[in-house]
């Protein structure tokens, strides 16, 4: 089966298309502002024979098309393009000293914090409610944000898991006040543990417009190169979810790029244990490949330094890249990075900002460009902000380590030269085929899920998990999983002891392949 | 004059590690009151520590602790203010001001309850606690071992609820009376317990299990400096023993009377790889089996740790997929006796075992 796999990072597009398990072509273009010039481009290329008179049958069609971007992450780690947003929290009298925002990274709560409203309401754990929602609240904190101009709001509710009522009156009185918000409802996100769960849904509020604009870019992409296949967009976990139903959980495709270039670098490498580099235009993500797979973080997980409860690959993320910025004295490299306008602004391609690509041109590492346009850099300039670069990957390496022996390096990414080829606790610096395009590799062979979270009653557990994971499989090859490669991924039941009827809600997530 | 040491913002950082290791699964993580520890010392709030040596006969201490299923709080979060509430409303029941705060329960977040209403009281903590690690009940500490009286208990709520038990005939009555209390209000409520004289506190208490949980945070914070194995440092530095290594394969829980009861399955990795180490738990773990037979019970302190980071993961966090390592570290001496036996050994939880310490 013939499959597209694309990768949308801040500075590069990559495309390729996999036959089986085959890499049949791969190519790299910038992204584009607009987004999707970068796509449109980046197919025409893929799609274009290499040798246009050559006579036979014309290639299958590709049965799917599979996109993963890092754009999500990227703006919360670069801090930009993100919305303001309103958080309204339903749980008054409980959870008062520790307000939303309250364990955020000063910086980001300061871009994204908007208004914040705590009002009464909420469940306990047996659905009773906490003391009534005061509805009066939640309706002068909708005209509020309003009047303030926030165009996206974030509600949780105190077991909001178990009882969703107090979020969906809410999201109904905000629909009234202020149609045009978009609202995201904690419990369509998280489970148990108020503040994580909150945090995602703010994080999601912070990114649906964003969201809303990347995957319509990607659509109006595919209809401009002709293509009629099902658009996937990749999530955390590997698998990948319909582009229609994913642009409403930016949050859920939040480690889908690591993801995808640590399960691309697995299959290109034949490698099942190592550490992996993932050196984009601009961050490097370091992690951990145990038998083919991300290392997952155990239960909380900090993206961008806030906390949630998501499944995400254990990675270190730091702000160096190819496009990352070289300024100061003695030279600083990051967090800043020109991005995708690397291939405008950075020295070697005739802009005027000096960038870490122009160091490694300069250093002979890489030959981009023109170089003549970086003889002038004084060679201990030149020195410094290379040590500086590899001071950063080496501690970075050094702390995503579990084991004190040395273990491989795969280093992959378009931006890998800057990786050194000795390090520290390293047995070897692996390169790969196609590393530059791992992450798409690893998008084209993404997996699909079937999911269920549904409330049984009068089952026993094991009926109950049994039933769930049935309507999972169901859905699964719905989506287009084979039943043969099916295997559950997740599996998890909360009793609720407020139910008539011995009720269980079960969570159930199984994958198989397309 | 008594030593008061100040307790410093790390040093709080540390003592809710620690304290979540020595919770033994339960107790509810401290990171919400460490939220709350930041948030007061970045106000200028700075608690101290008094060696519990220093307690005159005659002082009377606060026995503080959240009471109730640590799922509950992770949605309610805590606030300092419930907790003081709870030690001002002993305060103005009994007539009499506390010398200093202490905490019922070292494991969990418990640990810090006393903390937050000493930032809000002014009083001092003492460096000791009751347990020794955390229990789900109320007759599970060593003042009940040591047969002290078990009344008057204060329990206080979010909203305007509050409640005095003024006498009750047992520690099983004082735990069934504020338990259903404590259900009755969501199962998460903030208790001051049976007021201490500093003499029983200095006879009965376990004493310096608060130093205890801040020097088990920093062998662990400078394991992971060192990029050494934090498992294997807290072990050695506690003298510790490893059980397990391995996969959560299965959690199956269910909330039943204000406790949150189930078991967990864990699937051998490396060296276990091939075994299956089962645990249960009401809301601490109780009891552990190594391919079905028993391989450690209450009270040694059965932890289940990251096997990464050396984080304790609690009964309500267990989760399908994690890699976590099972340790065993010795209990307080009190409670290894006939005595202490009959009040947190396995029959206390309903298991028929003879208990024999992994340390034995």
């Amino acid at each position: 089966m013939r499959r597209i796999g694309i990768d949308v990072g801040g500075t590069n597009t990559d495309a390729v298309l996999l036959d089986g398990t085959t890499v049949v072509r791969a190519v790299k273009t910038p992204t584009t502002a607009d987004v999707t010039t970068g796509i449109t481009t980046a197919l025409r290329e893929l799609l274009t024979p290499t040798q246009p008179s050559h006579p036979g049958p014309a290639p299958p069609a590709a049965a799917a098309i599979m996109i993963g971007t890092t754009h999500f992450t990227n703006a919360v780690v670069q801090r930009r393009d993100l919305t303001r947003v309103a958080a309204i929290r339903i749980g008054l009298p409980a959870s008062a000293s520790l307000p939303p925002f309250v364990d955020w990274p000063e910086d980001l709560a300061a871009l994204v914090r908007g208004e914040v409203f705590m009002v009464e309401g909420g469940h306990e754990y047996d659905g009773r409610p906490i003391v009534p929602l005061d509805e009066r609240a939640v309706r002068d904190a909708a005209r509020r944000l309003r009047a303030a101009g926030l165009t996206s709001a974030a509600v949780a509710s105190v077991f909001s898991p178990l009882n969703a009522e107090c979020e969906e009156r809410a999201a109904a009185i905000l629909r009234e006040e202020c149609p045009d918000v978009a609202v995201t409802l904690s419990h369509q996100l998280g489970r148990i543990g108020l503040l994580e769960r909150e945090n995602a849904a703010l994080l999601n509020a912070a990114l649906v417009d964003l969201a809303r604009r990347t995957t319509r870019a990607f659509t109006e992409a595919l209809r401009a190169s002709g293509l009629t296949a099902p658009l996937y967009l990749t999530q955390n976990d590997g698998t990948v979810m319909l582009a229609a139903t994913a642009e409403a959980f930016p949050v859920y495709g939040f480690a889908s790029g690591p993801t995808n270039s640590m399960r691309g670098a697995a299959f290109l490498s034949g490698l099942a244990d190592a550490i992996v580099i993932d050196v984009g235009g601009t961050t490097t993500d370091i992690g951990s490949l145990r038998h083919g797979f991300p290392r997952e973080a155990n239960s909380v997980v900090e993206v961008g330094g806030v906390r949630t409860l998501f499944r995400m690959p254990d990675l270190l993320s730091l702000g160096l890249g190819g496009g990352s910025l070289v300024h100061g004295d003695p030279p600083a490299v990051g967090p800043r990075s020109v991005g995708y306008r690397l291939v405008n602004e950075g020295r070697v391609f005739g802009g005027a900002t000096l960038t870490a690509t122009d160091v490694a041109v300069a250093a002979g590492l890489v030959d981009l460009g023109d170089r003549r346009r970086v003889a002038d850099l004084p060679g201990d300039l030149v020195k410094a902000a290379l040590a500086r670069m590899h001071a950063t990957i080496e501690e970075g390496v050094d702390r995503m380590k579990t084991d004190a022996r040395e273990e491989p390096l795969i280093a992959v990414g378009g931006g890998c030269f800057l990786v050194p080829e000795r390090l520290a606790g390293v047995s070897e610096v692996v390169h790969v085929p196609h590393q530059a395009v791992a992450n798409a590799v690893g998008a084209a062979i993404a997996q699909v899920s079937g999911e269920v979270d549904q409330i049984f009653q009068n089952l026993s557990r094991d009926e109950a998990l049994a039933q769930g994971r049935r309507i999972a499989e169901q859905r699964a090859v719905a989506a287009g999983a084979t039943a043969a490669s099916l295997s559950v991924v997740e599996s998890e039941d909360l009793p609720l002891a407020y139910l008539p009827g011995n009720s269980l809600r079960v969570r159930v997530r199984v994958v198989g392949d397309l | 004059m008594p030593s008061l040491r100040p307790v410093s913002a790390e040093e709080i950082e540390s003592l809710a590690i620690g304290a979540w290791i020595l919770g033994t699964g339960g107790g509810g993580s401290p990171y919400l009151a460490l939220l709350n520890m930041r948030a007061l010392y970045r106000e200028g709030a700075v608690v101290s520590l008094m060696d519990p040596m220093d307690l005159a006969d005659d002082d009377h201490v606060a026995v503080v602790s959240n009471m109730g299923a640590p799922l509950v709080g992770q949605e309610r979060l805590t606030d300092p203010r419930t907790i003081a509430r709870a030690v001002t409303m002993m305060e103005d029941y009994l007539g009499r001001q506390f010398r200093a705060i202490m905490s019922l329960e070292i494991g969990g977040g418990n640990a810090i309850q006393p903390f937050m209403a000493a930032a809000l009281l002014d009083r001092p903590v003492v460096d000791a606690d009751c347990m020794g690690r955390a229990f789900p009940e109320a007759q599970m500490t060593s003042f009940a071992i040591h047969d002290l009286p078990m009344f008057p208990l204060t329990l206080v709520d979010v909203r305007d609820n509050a409640i005095v038990v003024a006498r009750a005939a047992s520690w099983k009555w004082m735990e069934r009376l504020s338990r259903t209390a404590c259900v009755a209000v969501g199962s998460i409520a903030a208790t001051c317990k049976a007021p201490r004289t500093g003499k029983e506190v200095k006879e009965c208490a376990i004493l310096y299990s608060t130093s205890k949980a801040i020097r088990i945070g920093r062998t662990v914070q400078a394991a992971r400096r060192a990029h050494r194995d934090p498992i294997e440092a807290l072990v050695e530095a506690e003298h510790g023993q490893m059980l397990f290594t391995g996969k959560i394969g299965d959690v199956a829980r269910r909330a039943t009377e204000g406790f949150l009861r189930g078991t967990a399955k864990v699937d051998g990795l490396g060296e276990f790889r091939g075994h299956r180490f089962e645990l249960a738990f009401q809301n601490e773990f109780a009891v552990g089996w190594l391919d079905g037979v028993p391989r450690v019970t209450t009270p040694d302190l059965i932890c289940v740790l990251d096997s990464v980071s050396g984080d304790a993961i609690g009964t309500e966090t267990l989760r399908y997929g994690q890699r976590v390592s099972v340790i065993a570290l010795p209990a307080p001496p009190v409670l290894l006796t006939p005595k202490g036996l009959e009040h947190v050994g396995p029959r206390a939880f309903g298991y028929d075992l003879e208990f024999t310490s992994v340390f034995a």
